[in-house]
């Protein structure tokens, strides 16, 4: 590309970028302005820079057209273009200008407003192993992995070219530069992977507004954890006064009523990591939302009891966010904080609102652990 | 541009170039030597995003440019196929990719373009060096972003280009203005009567209330004439770089900014009359001329590609390119003149035909002398109108959505000059200089029954009050109400005015 335009190319980019960094806050609370297409590519529509001139209303404005149609007949969408004028350099565009970002640049843009660390390689646990997979042909090789039919095939194409081939007698012998083997390519595969384990509270006092809040935060999470880590697995978790794993939908989507137990959730969010999760190999997130509103004392005490001799041990970091609601009285956080003062890998945050969540998020991932 | 790259054309192309180039001599076309280049799609978006100019000051916007055009090449939505510009030698670029037949079109199509920019007085003072002038502004912008760094001078560059529509666009065909002195003492009002040679006679050739009458006519003419400015000013730029504290490296981007605004302004002026004239004859010359039976099945689809219409645009190819075949046409046949217009008789119109042959002539003549403005005014006929089915359309704001409102002429007609009025763009123009004698800047807008888009005229109004430093406003109407909005730096007001 020539260099000039790249200047002013990158100068948009970082402009349109910029702008998306302003305005990171309103997006993390609309979440659904972002979809998954495809594998990841997402889209975000970002209106093309528009510098503002005195210039006519644009509804009032009409036009004149060409084309078939009585009066009343309603031009379809698109039809109309105001600002159709001007030539290349003097473009003015009212329309939308799609920014694509791929998940890892929105990860990026994450993590530089946020400030986020880059999660700390944890010595053994990142290692990765190296595989072999025959990808490719070659003409040297060891005869074990001669390549059969490539190698009839390049002794048929030379007799054919030197015109040796008798199709009546078609013997084909292959001589030495006719040859073709197998070759391999050796790839790293990571060893170790990572897993988040979602676990939410879904007690009658659990509002769709709360839920709306863990869901949009757990892209961003998700989002982040997916570009420090190759694999990433996630879990879902939801409970009440009892617990039980579900898929990603149901997560989002249920609503119980009744009580609440949280150990009930911790305590299957340990049975989950000791049947599937060898610490040796993976990176553990347990993430876990509620209102705070537990059942009982005794079962909190239970909880840390948990945490602290079963999960703590486990994991890179345990997280807990609080989402306020109206009826829950939002002990538990506190009770957490007592137990866990000091303790590193525990973070714990308090969510009031969508507004909140940029600093939840910074609560969560700020220590790279 | 690309200095490794020979962007001459190859052999085969300059053929197609001599032969294209003598077809548009025999038909009468007059134009500028004509350089081709062929250019890669890249090396094409690049230019059209910097408007035609290999050469620009760095900037942002033409980045933005850049990645539209080749996110439309790359997906396939849109391509590039002519691009040329107004200057002496005029430069005209090619697409390598395309066919020949394809690249013979583009070179009809340009002839016609640069035969445009030769004879129309629209382009009469323009700059016909102008690639060597972008050059320059690109220099000169650069020194200054050495000196001052980059983003103060893009912010300013931002600033100045949301004033570039509040040019005069006439003013180029008008002698300069004589700057007065500011400075210059002030002449004592001297009333002078009619003449007399006898004393007595004094009294009654000039009497008092007529010398009062003489003196008050001056005092007023006087006091005009220290409004500041005398008379309502539409070049707005022109006015901040006279007037406005800016430092040197502001005025320069400023009247950086204005040059380019003045050179391109005569392109907008005339978008119908100039592509529908290159259209014309690149039609004309493929069609009798240069076509081979091999090409006409891509010619004929490029084309009709280049003249689509929908609802709800008008294009100016199209639309330019029917006007003029029907202006050739009605002076081939004489449907012109005082017997034409008052012949009622409908089959006698329909089948008229007087053999004058002049619409070559009047063609030619035309293209000499007309803006868009004049020629859809002059020519737009309300046959012609019913046979190219054009309407009217505006939003309904029930349905919330755009419909055909009308089809008769005079609507049609009426709505496309409103349309094409100071080509698009609200006329606004300083009326005080010194507003309240505060030294705040206030312009009005004429308004012509469309109102302006609030937002965008306070965030103007903004980066106005940044060049001006002091205060700004604008009187306008708002829903039919007169309005001052005032920028102070700090915070928008708005008052009700008689406006």
């Amino acid at each position: 590309m020539p260099s000039k335009i790249k200047q002013d190319h990158s100068r948009f980019r970082e402009i349109i970028r910029g702008k998306i960094k302003e305005n990171l806050r309103k997006y993390i609370q609309k979440g659904e302005m972002i979809g998954k297409k495809g594998k990841d590519l997402i889209t975000i529509p970002v209106p093309s820079i528009d510098i503002p001139h005195f210039r006519y209303g644009h509804k009032e404005q009409g036009g004149v057209g060409q084309g078939d149609g009585a009066p009343g007949t309603v031009l379809g969408p698109g039809a109309v273009e105001q600002d159709g004028k001007g030539k290349a350099g003097q473009g003015e565009g009212q329309h939308g200008l799609e920014v694509d970002l791929s998940l890892d640049e929105l990860a990026e843009i994450l993590g530089e407003e946020l400030e986020l660390p880059r999660i700390e390689s944890k010595g053994k646990k990142n290692l990765t192993s190296p595989k072999v997979k025959y990808s490719g042909v070659h003409n040297t090789g060891p005869e074990s992995l001669r390549h059969f039919k490539r190698t009839y095939k390049q002794a048929l194409r030379r007799s054919i070219a030197s015109g040796t081939y008798n199709p009546k007698r078609p013997i084909i012998v292959p001589t030495r530069e006719d040859k073709r083997y197998r070759s391999w390519r050796v790839t790293a595969l990571p060893q170790s992977n990572a897993v988040v384990i979602y676990m939410m509270d879904v007690s009658g006092s659990m509002g769709d507004e709360q839920k709306e809040i863990v869901r949009i935060e757990s892209f961003w999470i998700d989002t982040w954890l997916r570009s420090n880590y190759k694999g990433l697995e996630t879990r879902y978790i939801i409970h009440d006064a009892v617990a039980r794993e579900v898929d990603r939908e149901t997560f989002f989507h249920t609503r119980e009523s009744g009580g609440t137990m949280i150990s009930s959730a911790y305590k299957l969010c340990k049975e989950m990591m000791v049947a599937d999760y060898d610490t040796g190999s993976w990176n553990i997130y347990p993430f876990h939302f509620s209102d705070g509103d537990n059942w009982s004392a005794d079962d909190t005490r239970a909880c840390v009891t948990l945490l602290k001799n079963e999960v703590l041990p486990k994991v890179n970091q345990f997280a807990y966010g609080q989402v306020e609601s109206p009826y829950g009285s939002g002990q538990f956080i506190k009770d957490l904080r007592e137990a866990f003062e000091d303790v590193e890998n525990v973070a714990l945050s308090e969510i009031a609102n969508k507004d909140a969540i940029y600093q939840s998020i910074k609560d969560f991932l700020g220590k790279g652990s | 541009m690309n200095e490794n790259k020979d962007t001459r054309l190859p052999p085969h192309l300059h053929d197609i170039q001599r032969e294209v180039e003598g077809y548009a001599r025999a038909f009468g076309l007059d134009f500028y030597e004509t350089i081709f280049e062929v250019l890669g799609y890249d090396e094409v978006n690049m230019v059209a995003a910097y408007g035609g100019f290999p050469n620009r000051y760095p900037h942002w916007r033409f980045g933005m440019e850049y990645e539209q055009l080749s996110k439309g090449y790359e997906y396939g939505l849109s391509k590039i196929y002519e691009m040329v510009i107004n200057n002496n030698p005029s430069y005209a670029y090619l697409l390598e990719s395309n066919m020949d037949v394809d690249q013979k079109l583009v070179m009809a199509h340009v002839y016609g373009h640069v035969d445009f920019f030769k004879h129309n007085f629209s382009f009469a003072h323009t700059n016909r060096k102008m690639m060597d002038e972008m050059a320059n502004h690109a220099t000169r912008v650069r020194r200054i972003i050495d000196r001052v760094g980059i983003e103060p001078v893009e912010s300013f560059i931002d600033r100045t280009l949301s004033l570039e529509n509040l040019i005069y666009q006439h003013a180029p065909h008008f002698a300069p203005k004589v700057r007065k002195d500011p400075g210059a003492p002030e002449e004592r009002i001297e009333v002078r009567g009619f003449k007399y040679d006898r004393e007595y006679m004094s009294g009654f050739i000039n009497p008092r209330a007529f010398l009062d009458e003489q003196r008050k006519k001056l005092e007023d003419e006087r006091a005009k004439s220290k409004k500041f400015p005398e008379k309502p000013e539409r070049d707005v730029l022109l006015f901040l770089l006279d007037h406005a504290p800016l430092e040197r490296w502001e005025a320069d981007i400023v009247s950086v900014v204005r040059d380019e605004a003045y050179y391109f302004a005569p392109q907008g002026q005339t978008k119908i009359m100039n592509e529908g004239w290159a259209s014309f004859w690149h039609s004309t010359i493929m069609t009798t001329r240069a076509l081979k039976d091999s090409e006409i099945i891509d010619y004929a689809d490029h084309h009709s590609g280049t003249m689509g219409t929908r609802p709800g645009v008008i294009n100016p190819y199209k639309l330019g390119i029917e006007l003029w075949r029907h202006i050739e046409d009605r002076w081939n046949r004489g449907r012109f003149g005082k017997e034409y217009d008052e012949c009622d008789d409908l089959r006698a119109r329909r089948a008229w035909d007087k053999k004058t042959g002049l619409g070559r002539k009047k063609i030619f003549e035309v293209r000499k002398h007309y803006n868009d403005i004049t020629f859809i005014d002059e020519f737009l006929t309300a046959e012609f109108a019913a046979e190219q089915k054009l309407f009217v359309y505006g939003f309904n704001e029930k349905g919330n959505r755009w419909e055909i409102l009308d089809r008769e002429f005079q609507k049609v007609k009426q709505k496309l000059l409103q349309q094409l009025t100071n080509f698009g763009q609200p006329i606004i123009e300083v009326v005080d200089g010194n507003f309240e004698n505060r030294g705040e800047l206030l312009l009005a807008h004429r308004h012509d029954g469309v109102d302006l888009r609030v937002d965008y005229a306070k965030d103007t109004l903004g980066n106005l009050q940044a060049l001006w430093r002091r205060p700004v406003g604008i009187v306008t109407r708002v829903d039919g109400k007169g309005v001052l909005m005032r920028f102070d730096g700090r915070d928008h007001t708005d008052r009700k005015v008689d406006f």
